[in-house]
């Protein structure tokens, strides 16, 4: 196509986001339409579900549980966007190096987050074992093991992404900054703060909301390593919704919590997208 | 194109996209709606089956029922679908209330069938095995009656009996010069001496908590009679006020401070072979669980199974109005049959198999004990006779039989109910915070 037919054709046409709008529409849309709807609803999963107005929405806000549930479903994810970003900035500014062995190291440190989160809590339900496992501790069975074994293998599991994405923001900051200040005399750590950092900003904030929003809505890992246990002490809200609606069957409450969910999850994104001024899209480039 | 119409037309577009997705979305519902009654008509009866190694039995039976006149005559054959384990109820609830509905259902009976007797979706089978003697003289009357619903019938017994059981690990005991004990202060000296030597005196799968469940189930059984539990199954939360309820709890707490399950069992889990493990390789003497221990066992570490597995029964407890020989536990599995079926006369047929003693042959060289009346005399066939006796005579003189708790009550109450006792054995909650939490149960 020529430069001139290519201005022809202008901006992509609406049309050609049907396929994309109907998707969103019959996966997104249409389910979240009808949870909203069910939360109003007693409903068994058994034939047709009945009106009962805001009975679930007054069970939720009075549920003890629910308010332990979100205190750790924030302890969970202020830990793991802690725990996560730490080590992914350091991986992937390390990384973006050149050099042969990093590229191979690199792909190596991939490898976890190919495998699914079932099989790698499965496998880490293995090896924390008290009898069998390698650590001969009861891990899952107290309050901070298994608190703390989720952050991990959440960690293990997502880090490697998170790595990528800080491996391709560091190496588009352009070589010059650091020649310059090479000159100005600054070593490598202040190079690291003064530069790096900055310049990674709009990175961050991409990969911190990818995992505050994937930290509320996981799920798989706590399901298999602790059941929300012991006791209730690691039922985050996606697993006290599953328990409402795959284990006691009532779909009504089950969608009230759903709800609360996505209203919470999207009202934290936008919060923070508007926080650290990443819809102003302001460059990174400034002043250069 | 200029860019005020350019403009214009998009927003042409924009609403012509909305309204194609809209009536995609209708059409694609509508057509939807269309196949739903797809279970009427075909002969073709399907069944849903907890999906472990015991279904080898329902297999057969499948086999044997599609090249039988029977199945020529109701005009149908049986397709088995073996659902996983963990999944099966949650499976079954979303399949009952789609159009992919199975005729013929595996099921724990009581509380496990409740909701889909209110929501009209099972077949009454009461007059059914009135009126056929194969049926009604087939099973135990007590088995036969522990899966009905207010007086009606709705299942037929499908599986071996699940009492749960003391077990224990006879070279351990022989090297301590241990006995069974009969009474909960024989216990606890058993307890004594096995700490001594550093061995955890039980095994418990505490990450599924049902195993916890037993404990529970048992010791208000003993401390309390079987009326405790009778009262809460009816519908009276306030039956977990009952002081032997109290007093359960307090003597598990005991247990659980004395070290009796080890440092670690809320992360061992009966159903990934952790437990049974402990148990086979000599790490704990002893291990209260379902019948089903055994098949497992014989699975996993066979000469184990074969030499050094012994059972009794759950101990007296001293003062208590339990009676030792009472038993809880399952009495057995049941196939219910889904009313929207589109070949009834095939899945009743189906079902009569159950009561054959082909199918009671199968049950018990599967090393399971039919609840069918003519179990006892095909006992010596067992793969371990001896243990088939006890096991069937065991719920033969039972006094009692208490359904496991989580079966027998609603799933809305048997979740919260499940948390709250893991609550108790990993101490989130003391004994009478335990009862107050249950006794908000509805």
């Amino acid at each position: 196509m020529t430069q001139s037919a290519a201005a022809k054709a202008g901006r992509p046409h609406a049309v050609w986001a049907i396929p994309g709008v109907l998707f969103f529409a019959f996966f997104a849309v249409a389910p979240m339409i009808l949870a909203l709807y069910l939360s109003f609803t007693a409903w068994n999963g058994l034939g047709d579900p009945k009106p009962v107005g805001l009975a679930n929405w007054q069970k939720l806000v009075h549920d003890d549980r629910l308010t332990q549930s979100l205190t750790v479903t924030v302890l969970l994810t202020v830990t793991s966007w802690a725990f996560q970003t730490v080590v992914s900035l350091l991986l992937g500014v390390w990384a973006a190096g050149r050099q042969r062995n990093r590229a191979v190291l690199s792909a190596i440190f991939f490898v976890p987050f190919l495998l699914s989160s079932t099989a790698i809590a499965l496998l880490f339900y293995a090896l924390l074992d008290p009898n069998f496992g390698v650590i001969h501790q009861d891990t899952l069975g107290s309050t901070s093991g298994a608190f703390l074994a989720i952050v991990f293998v959440g960690g293990w599991q997502f880090i490697p992404f998170h790595t990528l994405i800080y491996q391709g923001g560091a190496r588009q900051i352009p070589e010059v900054l650091y020649q310059a200040a090479a000159i100005d005399g600054a070593g490598r750590y202040r190079q690291f703060f003064s530069i790096t950092l900055p310049q990674l900003r709009n990175t961050a904030t991409t990969s911190s909301v990818l995992m505050i929003v994937g930290s509320l809505t996981y799920f798989e890992t706590v399901l298999i390593l602790t059941q929300g246990g012991p006791g209730t002490d690691t039922a985050i809200l996606p697993y006290l919704m599953y328990e409402a609606g795959f284990k006691s069957y009532d779909f009504g409450y089950a969608s009230a919590i759903a709800t609360f969910l996505v209203v919470t999850a999207t009202a934290l994104s936008l919060v923070l997208v508007r926080l650290t001024g990443f819809g102003a899209m302001r460059s990174t480039r400034e002043g250069m | 194109m200029e860019p005020n119409t350019s403009n214009g037309g998009r927003t042409f577009s924009r609403r012509w996209v909305l309204g194609a997705g809209a009536t995609t979305l209708l059409t694609t519902g509508l057509t939807a709606c269309g196949s739903s009654d797809s279970t009427g008509g075909s002969g073709t009866v399907t069944a849903f089956v907890y999906g472990d190694d015991a279904t080898k039995v329902q297999v057969k039976a499948v086999t044997r029922f599609n090249a039988s006149a029977a199945a020529k005559t109701a005009k149908g054959k049986i397709k088995l679908e073996k659902v996983p384990g963990t999944d099966y109820p949650a499976k079954l609830r979303t399949a009952m209330g789609s159009p992919n509905a199975p005729d013929v259902f595996f099921n724990w009976g009581g509380g496990s069938i409740k909701a889909y007797q209110e929501a009209n979706q099972l077949v009454d089978l009461t007059d059914t095995i009135k009126s056929d003697p194969v049926l009604k003289d087939g099973f135990l009357p007590s088995v036969l009656a522990a899966g009905a619903l207010k007086g009606k019938n709705y299942g037929i017994p499908m599986r071996g009996m699940q009492p749960v059981i003391l077990f224990y690990n006879k070279s351990v005991f022989a090297a301590h010069k241990l006995q069974p004990p009969t009474t909960w202060a024989e216990l606890l000296d058993i307890n004594k001496k096995l700490k001594a030597a550093n061995i955890t005196p039980f095994a418990l799968g505490g990450a599924d908590i049902w195993p916890e469940l037993m404990w529970l189930e048992y010791l208000v059984d003993r401390i309390g009679g079987p009326d405790v539990f009778d009262k809460i199954k009816n519908g009276d939360a306030s039956g977990w006020g009952d002081p032997a309820v109290l007093k359960a709890a307090e003597t598990v707490k005991e247990l659980i401070d004395d070290g009796a399950f080890g440092k670690g069992f809320s992360s061992v889990s009966y159903v990934n072979g952790g437990a049974p493990a402990v148990f086979a390789k000599g790490k704990a003497a002893m291990h209260l669980m379902g019948s089903w221990e055994y098949s497992t066992q014989l699975g996993k570490f066979p000469d184990f199974a074969k030499t050094n597995l012994g059972w009794f029964a759950f101990p007296k407890y001293e003062g208590g109005a339990g009676d030792i020989r009472n038993v809880v536990g399952n009495p057995t599995n049941y196939w219910s049959v889904n009313a929207r079926t589109g070949n009834k006369d095939a899945a009743i047929a189906f079902l009569r198999d159950c009561a054959s003693e082909a199918y009671a042959k199968d049950l018990v060289a599967n090393g399971d004990i039919p609840t069918t009346s003519n179990a006892e005399k095909l006992l010596d066939s067992s793969p371990n006779p001896e243990f088939a006796k006890f096991q069937y005579q065991m719920v033969q003189q039972a006094p009692a039989f208490t359904l496991s708790w989580d079966q027998a009550v609603d799933p809305d109450v048997s979740t919260p109910m499940l948390t709250e006792i893991n609550k108790l054995f990993v101490g989130k909650s003391s004994p009478s915070q335990f009862v107050s939490a249950l006794k908000g149960l509805k």
